[in-house]
C-alpha cells in the first residue's frame, strides 16, 4: 500500500465540537478500535451523559482536560483511508492556547477552522483562521458547524460564509501574504452530515464531503522540483573519526567497518530535489563543489527529493559542518546577520528589546539579540498595533534581531523550513519563541 | 540523464525521513545518547532507522536493555544475536541487579509483576552512565496518553513526566538544551500506527522475534486476557493451565503481556490482522494500562518509559 501522507489541523472554540468532529472522522471511517470506544463511552456515562457517545473523549487524554472537558494540549490522531494517510492535529481552542495553535499549524498542510452556525463567527474562529493563514498553511477548510441546530438553513450558511470570507480578505495585510486556498462547507460533525458522507439534509451544497477533500488535496511535498533545493547539513558521517563523545569504543570490528575516507553530509532535503552532478554552494561559506553522490543505507540515487533523508558525499574537500546548508547557486538562499521575523512568544515572562536568545534555524545554532520590537497583533482586532514595549505569552508581533553568526534562510513565506526559527532562553532552555522571518534587515 | 517519473514519497517513506531526522538531530545535539533496545517490534524499526541514519559509521551510542528478568526466551535470544549481526554494543541493565542490591523490591504474590520496577533500574542506568537522551520505541497512538507525547519528552532529576512542562515542537526544530542530570526521551516513530510499523518490517525484511508469529503455548486465563505459563508462576485457584494457539502484538514482560488467540504466523498474515482489528495494540494485551483511566500518565510522571 503506497499512501501519501496528510497533517492537517482542527482548530475552534471550546464548544464549537472539533472533537466531535474528529472523532466523527475517526468513527466514520472506522479507524476507531472497539476498546476505546468502550472507554469512551464508560467515561461518557460516568460525567452524566446519557447514552449518547460523547465522540470528543476520544481525544481527550490528559486526566486534568477530561476532567475539565476542554482540551489544553495538542493531540495528534491517525487514520487512513485507502486513498491516503492522515495525521490530525487537534488543537485547543482559547486563547491562552495560541502557542498550542501554532506549534500544530507548523507542519500542517490543511487546517480546519470550524465555526458555529448558531453563534456565528467568533473572535476564535477569526484567530484561528490568522495563525493558519500566518503559519503558510496552503490550505483552509472552514467548517460551518452544528447546521442541523440551524434547520440546515443555506441562507445561514451564505450569511456566514460571507461574514468570513470578508474577514479573511483582510488577512492579507496583517500576515504579509498571500492567502491560503479557502473552501466553506456546511456540515453537522454530531450527525455525520457532510463530514465522510454527503448529506441528505443539505441538497444545496454540491461541493464535496470533508473527507473527500482531505483525501484530493495537494500535499506540501507534491512538487518538489518546483522549489529550490534546500539541504541543511545536520550530522557528518565519517567512519574513520572514531574518537567523537558518545561513540562505543569498545565496539567489534563489525560495526560500520567502512572506508576510512568516507565523508558524508546528512541531512533532511527541506525542499527541492537534487541531482548526482549537480553544482551546489555551502552556505553561509561561500564554498563550491559538485554532488559526487547522494547515498542512502539503501544505496545510491541518481536524484533525491523533499522530504528525504539522505547523506551527500561532495566532489571537493571543503570543511563543512552541522548547521550550513547546501543549495544550488543559482537559488541560493539569503544570508545575513539581521532579519525582520514574526515572533509568537510562548512563555509568561515577556519578550523584552535587548534581551538575549538562543537561536536555533535549521540545524544552525546563533545567539540572538532583540534590537526592537515593531508591533503587535491585536489579539481582537488582528490588526498591527505599535509601537510595541514587550511581547506577552501569546502575543505575535514583527521583531528586528541580530544573530550572532550568520544564517542561511529563506523568507517564511518562501519555505516554512528555511525561513522558521525557534527562541530558547538560556537559562532555563525552554522553547519561548517560534519565529517566521519576513526578511533581512537593511 | 531523464527523469522519467515524478515519483511521490510513500507515507511509509515519509515517516521514515522523519525518524531519521530525528535520530541524527539527538545525536548531534547530545552528549551520551542510547537506545532502549527491548527486542519488541518498535525497538527492532528503531535499529534499522538507526542504521539508516548512521551507517556506514558505527552507531554514536550503545543500545540498551532493561531486563526485567521475566523475558520471553525467544525475546532475550533474538535480541542477542541482532545485536551481534550489527555488531554494535548492548547495555543490560538488569531489574534483579536492582532488587539484589535493595533499589527495588519485588512485588509479591500471584498478581506481582516486574514492570513497575524496570523505572527504578532505568532510572539508575541512566544515571551511572551518564546518558542525557534515550531513544524509545513508543508511538502516539498506542494509548491515550501518549497522543499528547511530544518527539522529545522532558523528564527532570526523578525521571518525571510533567505534562504541564513540555515544549513546543513547531516545525522539526526541536531543542535538545538539558541541564547536568536531566534527559530526555526521544521518539523517532511517534507519528507511526502499529499497522506502519509492521508494514515497514514487512518492507524491510527484518527479522522479529518469533513469538510475534502464532504458536503453541501453555497458557491461563485471568481478568479476560491469556498469559504465558513459565516455571514459578503463581495461579489463582480456580485457573488452570491449557495449550493454546496465541501470538503476541506487543512484547512486554511476561507476567504482564497477554497472547491473542491467532493462526497468524506469517508476517502478511500478521499485517492482515492488523489491518482488520478493531482493537488497540494496548489495550488487547497490557494488564499495566487498565488498573485506572490514567494508568499510562501516572506512570510517565513516575519515570517509567
Amino acid at each position: 500500500m503506497t499512501l501519501d501522507l496528510l497533517r492537517f489541523t482542527t482548530a475552534g472554540a471550546v464548544d464549537d465540537g472539533k472533537s466531535t468532529l474528529i472523532g466523527r472522522l475517526l468513527f466514520d471511517s472506522k479507524q476507531v478500535f472497539e476498546d476505546q470506544l468502550e472507554h469512551v463511552a464508560e467515561a461518557s456515562e460516568r460525567r452524566g451523559g446519557e447514552g449518547a457517545l460523547d465522540l470528543a473523549l476520544l481525544t481527550d487524554g490528559l486526566r486534568a482536560e477530561r476532567e475539565q472537558g476542554i482540551t489544553i494540549d495538542v493531540a495528534y490522531r491517525y487514520f487512513a483511508t485507502p486513498k491516503r494517510r492522515f495525521i490530525i492535529a487537534d488543537c485547543p481552542g482559547h486563547q491562552q492556547y495560541t502557542r498550542n495553535m501554532v506549534t500544530g499549524a507548523s507542519t500542517a498542510d490543511l487546517a480546519v477552522v470550524l465555526v458555529d452556525a448558531r453563534r456565528g463567527v467568533t473572535e476564535q474562529s477569526k484567530r484561528h483562521a490568522f495563525i493558519s493563514a500566518l503559519l503558510g498553511i496552503p490550505h483552509i477548510v472552514v467548517a460551518i458547524n452544528k447546521m442541523d441546530l440551524v434547520e440546515h438553513s443555506q441562507s445561514r450558511f451564505d450569511e456566514l460564509a460571507a461574514e468570513f470570507s470578508a474577514f479573511a480578505e483582510g488577512l492579507d495585510a496583517v500576515t504579509g501574504r498571500r492567502l491560503p486556498e479557502t473552501t466553506y462547507m456546511p456540515i453537522s460533525a454530531l450527525d455525520g452530515d457532510n463530514v465522510v458522507e454527503r448529506s441528505a439534509q443539505m441538497p444545496w451544497y454540491q461541493g464535496p464531503a470533508l473527507l473527500e477533500l482531505l483525501e484530493g488535496v495537494d500535499v506540501a511535498y507534491d512538487h518538489p522540483f518546483d522549489r529550490p533545493a534546500r539541504f541543511p547539513v545536520q550530522w557528518v558521517i565519517r567512519p574513520g573519526a572514531g574518537i567523537a563523545a558518545g561513540v562505543n569504543r569498545d565496539a567489534p570490528a563489525g560495526a560500520g567497518a567502512a572506508d576510512p575516507d568516507y565523508r558524508g553530509y546528512a541531512g533532511q532535503l527541506a525542499s527541492g530535489a537534487l541531482r548526482r552532478g549537480d553544482e551546489v554552494a555551502v552556505l553561509p561559506g561561500g564554498g563550491r563543489t559538485r554532488i559526487a553522490a547522494i547515498d542512502t543505507y539503501d544505496g545510491e540515487l541518481e536524484e533525491a527529493m523533499a522530504p528525504m533523508s539522505l547523506t551527500l558525499r561532495l566532489e571537493d574537500e571543503l570543511d563543512i559542518s552541522r548547521g550550513e546548508l547546501i543549495c544550488r547557486p543559482e537559488e541560493a538562499a539569503t544570508v545575513g546577520r539581521e532579519l525582520e521575523a514574526d515572533v509568537c512568544w510562548m512563555t509568561d515572562r515577556p519578550l523584552r528589546p535587548g534581551e538575549r536568545y538562543v537561536l536555533k534555524q535549521t540545524s544552525r545554532m546563533a545567539t540572538a539579540i532583540v534590537d526592537r520590537i515593531e508591533d503587535v497583533v491585536d489579539v481582537h482586532t488582528l490588526q498591527r498595533t505599535q509601537p510595541a514595549e514587550e511581547l506577552a505569552l501569546n502575543d505575535i508581533g514583527r521583531v528586528h534581531l541580530r544573530t550572532s553568526v550568520p544564517l542561511a534562510f529563506d523568507p517564511y513565506t518562501s519555505n516554512r523550513r528555511t525561513g522558521s526559527f525557534i527562541l530558547i532562553d538560556q537559562d532555563s532552555n525552554e522553547t519561548v519563541g517560534a519565529g517566521l522571518i519576513a526578511a533581512a534587515s537593511a | 540523464m531523464a527523469i522519467a517519473t515524478r515519483p511521490q514519497l510513500s507515507h511509509l517513506r515519509a515517516l521514515e525521513s522523519e525518524a531519521i531526522h530525528v535520530m541524527r538531530e539527538v545525536a548531534a545535539e547530545f552528549e551520551r545518547p542510547v537506545l532502549l533496545f527491548s527486542g519488541g517490534k518498535d525497538s527492532i524499526v528503531l535499529l534499522r532507522l538507526a542504521e539508516k541514519a548512521f551507517r556506514p559509521a558505527p552507531f554514536p551510542f550503545p543500545l540498551m536493555h532493561v531486563d526485567t528478568g521475566h523475558n520471553f526466551p525467544e525475546v532475550i535470544e533474538f535480541r542477542d544475536r541482532r545485536v551481534a549481526e550489527l555488531g554494535e554494543r548492548l547495555i543490560v541493565a538488569s531489574v534483579q541487579e536492582s532488587i539484589d542490591q535493595g533499589r527495588a523490591v519485588e512485588e509479591q504474590g500471584p498478581r506481582a509483576s516486574r514492570n513497575q520496577l524496570q523505572t527504578v533500574t532505568l532510572l539508575d542506568a541512566i544515571a551511572e552512565h551518564g546518558f542525557d537522551a534515550a531513544f524509545g520505541g513508543a508511538r502516539r497512538d498506542e494509548e491515550r496518553a501518549r497522543a499528547k507525547e511530544r518527539v522529545f519528552s522532558f523528564r527532570d532529576d526523578f525521571g518525571q513526566w510533567d505534562p504541564k512542562n513540555q515544549r513546543p515542537e513547531l516545525w522539526n526544530l526541536y531543542n535538545g538544551r538539558v541541564k547536568k542530570g536531566e534527559n530526555v526521551r526521544v521518539f523517532p516513530i511517534s507519528n507511526w500506527t502499529e499497522l506502519d510499523v509492521w508494514e515497514y518490517i514487512d518492507s524491510e525484511g527484518l527479522e522479529v522475534p518469533s513469538i510475534y508469529f502464532s504458536h503453541e503455548r501453555p497458557v491461563f486465563k485471568r481478568d479476560g486476557m491469556l498469559y504465558a505459563w513459565r516455571e514459578g508462576t503463581e495461579l489463582i485457584e480456580g485457573e488452570e493451565i491449557f495449550s493454546e494457539t496465541v501470538r503476541y502484538r506487543t512484547v512486554g514482560d511476561m507476567s504482564c503481556t497477554g497472547g491473542v488467540l491467532s493462526k497468524a504466523s506469517s508476517l502478511e498474515q500478521v499485517v492482515l490482522e492488523i489491518a482488520a482489528t478493531r482493537i488497540t495494540e494496548r489495550g488487547e494485551t497490557r494488564a499495566d494500562d487498565r488498573v485506572s483511566e490514567a494508568a499510562m500518565e501516572d506512570r510517565k510522571k513516575a519515570g517509567y518509559f
